[in-house]
C-alpha cells in the first residue's frame, strides 16, 4: 500500500508528516537503547516478511503484517516501520520521498490500534484464543490501513472517491489472508515463545 | 515487492543499483541526500506540464551522469502498485472536465488526463532522482549521512541494525524456505499453503527475538554502556560545491518556470 508521490494534496501531505514524526517521537521515547537490537531485528523481519508473496487466487499478493508489528512492537511499530518504508522507497523505488509520512501514518497507525485492542487477547491463557485474537488484529490491520489510504486520497480531491472505494473493497481477499497468516503466526509464538508479546513493554525484561 | 530481486542479489547494499561510478559517485552523501529531498518537494509542487517533463528530465540527466544501469533502474521507478496504476486510470473517467473521448458511454475529461499524467511524471522524477542520488549509497553511509543531518541517534541506530539484519533475517527465510521445499511444500491457495506461511512468519519472529538477545549480550560484554559511536566524518570539496550550485540552480529555475507561469 505505497502512495506515490505527486497524488495527494499539499495538506494532506503536511498533515500527514506531523502525526507520523509525532508517532516516531513517542515510538523512539519507549525504546531505550537496550531494547535497539530487538526492534531492529524485528523490523527487518517485517522487512523480509514484505518480500514474501503469498498465492491468491491466479495472482499473488505480497505480505505486509502490520498488524503482527504492532502487536509485537506497540508504539516502536512507528520508528520501525518507518525505517522499512524509507529502505523500499531509497533501495527498491516503491512508495516515495515526500508521501513517507502519509504512508508510514497509513502503516503504523493501525499497528498501534491493533496493539491496544487485541493486546489482552493475544496473550490470554489457551493459544488457540491468542490466535483468534491475532487473525482479528491481522485484518484489522489490513481494513484499517485501506481504509487509511482512501481517507487519504479523498480528503486529497472529490475525482480520487471511486478509486479509493474500490481499492477497499479490492482489498479484502487480502485483509482475510493477512488474519489467517497472523493468526497461524500468533499460535505457533505462543506455543515456542510466549513472551514474544511484551518484549517490548517491560522495562528491561529482554531474557 | 519480492520481484524486484533477481536470485543472486543480495537483499540490500550493492542490490538496488549497482554502487555509483563516475563523477557523481564521490558527492557528499548528506548533500545527495539534501538535493534529492530539496529536487521532491519543489517538483511535487509543481503542476505546469513542461515542468515536470524537464525534472524527469533532470533526473534521467543524473542517472546517466551517475553510469547506472538503464534498463533495470527505469524498470524500478516505472513499477507501482497496482492501485496506484488503477487509480491513474480511473482519473479521467472520475474528474469533471472537457470530454476527450468515450469509452463504454463513460467521457474521459481533459482534466484528469492531464492530471494523470501530471501524477505519474511527477512520482517516476522524485523516485528516479531518490533512487539515483541515495540508492546508490551503502546502506549504512546512509545512516550516517541522516546522522550527519540531525536525524536522532536512536532512529539512526534503529536504521543500521535493520540494515545489518535484513541480509541475515532473509538469508534464514530462505533457508526455511528450502526446508518446507525439501518436505514437498508447494504454495497454493489453500488453508494449509495459509498456516504454513504463518508459521513460518512467526518462526522468523521466533529465532529474530533470540538472536536479538545474543546480540545484545555479545554488545554489553563488549562493553556497551547504551551508546553507539557513529565514527563517519564527512568533508565537502570542490567537487562538492560545484554539484550544490549545479543541483541547486536546475531546482530553482524548475521553481522559476513553474512560477512565471503561473503569475503570467
Amino acid at each position: 500500500m505505497h502512495i506515490v508521490d505527486g497524488a495527494l494534496s499539499s495538506p494532506v501531505v503536511i498533515g500527514g508528516t506531523l502525526l507520523a514524526v509525532g508517532g516516531i517521537a513517542l515510538g523512539l521515547r519507549k525504546l531505550p537503547m537496550e531494547k535497539i537490537p530487538a526492534a531492529g531485528v524485528l523490523s527487518a523481519t517485517f522487512f523480509v516478511a514484505s518480500l514474501v508473496h503469498v498465492p491468491i487466487g491466479p495472482s499473488s499478493v505480497h505480505l505486509i503484517m502490520n498488524g503482527l508489528a504492532g502487536l509485537v512492537l506497540g508504539w516502536a511499530a512507528f520508528p520501525a516501520l518507518f525505517v522499512g518504508l524509507l529502505l523500499q522507497a531509497v533501495f527498491f523505488g516503491f512508495g516515495g520521498l515526500t508521501v513517507l509520512g502519509v504512508n508510514t501514518l497509513n502503516i503504523a497507525l493501525p499497528a498501534v490500534i491493533v496493539h491496544f485492542v487485541c493486546r489482552a487477547g493475544v496473550r490470554s491463557v489457551s493459544p488457540m484464543a491468542a490466535a483468534i485474537w491475532g487473525g482479528i488484529g491481522g485484518g484489522l490491520a489490513i481494513a484499517l490501513t485501506t481504509g487509511a489510504v482512501a481517507i487519504a486520497l479523498a480528503l486529497s480531491g472529490e475525482e480520487f472517491l471511486p478509486a479509493a472505494k474500490l481499492v477497499f473493497f479490492a482489498h479484502i481477499p487480502v485483509m482475510a489472508i493477512e488474519a489467517l497468516l497472523t493468526a497461524a503466526a500468533v499460535y505457533l509464538a505462543r506455543r515456542v515463545k510466549p513472551e514474544l508479546f511484551g518484549v517490548l513493554d517491560a522495562p528491561g525484561g529482554m531474557s | 515487492m519480492g520481484h524486484v530481486l533477481t536470485g543472486s542479489e543480495k537483499t540490500l547494499g550493492a542490490s538496488a543499483v549497482s554502487t555509483a561510478a563516475g563523477f557523481m559517485g564521490a558527492i557528499d552523501p548528506r548533500l545527495r541526500i539534501v538535493a534529492a529531498a530539496a529536487f521532491a518537494v519543489v517538483v511535487v509542487a509543481c503542476n505546469w506540464m513542461p515542468v515536470l517533463i524537464l525534472g524527469l528530465a533532470v533526473s534521467v540527466g543524473v542517472m546517466l551522469a551517475m553510469q547506472l544501469p538503464v534498463g533495470r533502474t527505469l524498470k524500478r521507478m516505472a513499477a507501482m502498485d497496482s492501485f496506484i496504476i488503477f487509480m491513474l486510470v480511473l482519473l479521467p473517467f472520475t474528474m469533471p472536465g472537457e470530454p476527450v473521448f468515450t469509452l463504454w458511454g463513460l467521457e474521459a475529461s481533459w482534466e484528469g488526463l492531464f492530471k494523470a499524467i501530471a501524477i505519474a511524471l511527477k512520482a517516476n522524477a522524485v523516485i528516479l532522482m531518490l533512487m539515483v542520488l541515495v540508492g546508490t549509497m551503502e546502506p549504512v553511509t546512509l545512516g550516517h549521512a541522516l546522522h550527519a543531518l540531525r536525524v536522532p541517534a536512536a532512529l539512526v541506530h534503529l536504521l543500521l541494525f535493520t540494515i545489518r539484519y535484513i541480509e541475515v533475517l532473509h538469508a534464514e527465510y530462505s533457508r526455511l524456505r528450502m526446508a518446507m521445499k525439501a518436505r514437498g511444500f508447494r504454495p497454493t491457495s489453500s488453508m494449509h499453503t495459509y498456516r504454513s506461511f504463518g508459521y513460518l512468519v512467526g518462526m522468523m519472529l521466533v529465532r529474530a527475538l533470540e538472536r536479538s538477545e545474543r546480540i545484545l549480550d555479545a554488545m554489553k560484554c563488549r562493553g556497551f554502556t547504551g551508546t553507539i559511536p557513529l565514527l563517519a566524518k564527512f568533508e565537502l570539496t570542490g567537487r562538492d560545491a560545484a554539484f550544490a550550485v549545479a543541483m541547486g540552480g536546475v531546482i530553482v529555475m524548475l521553481a522559476a518556470m513553474e512560477l512565471a507561469h503561473v503569475l503570467v
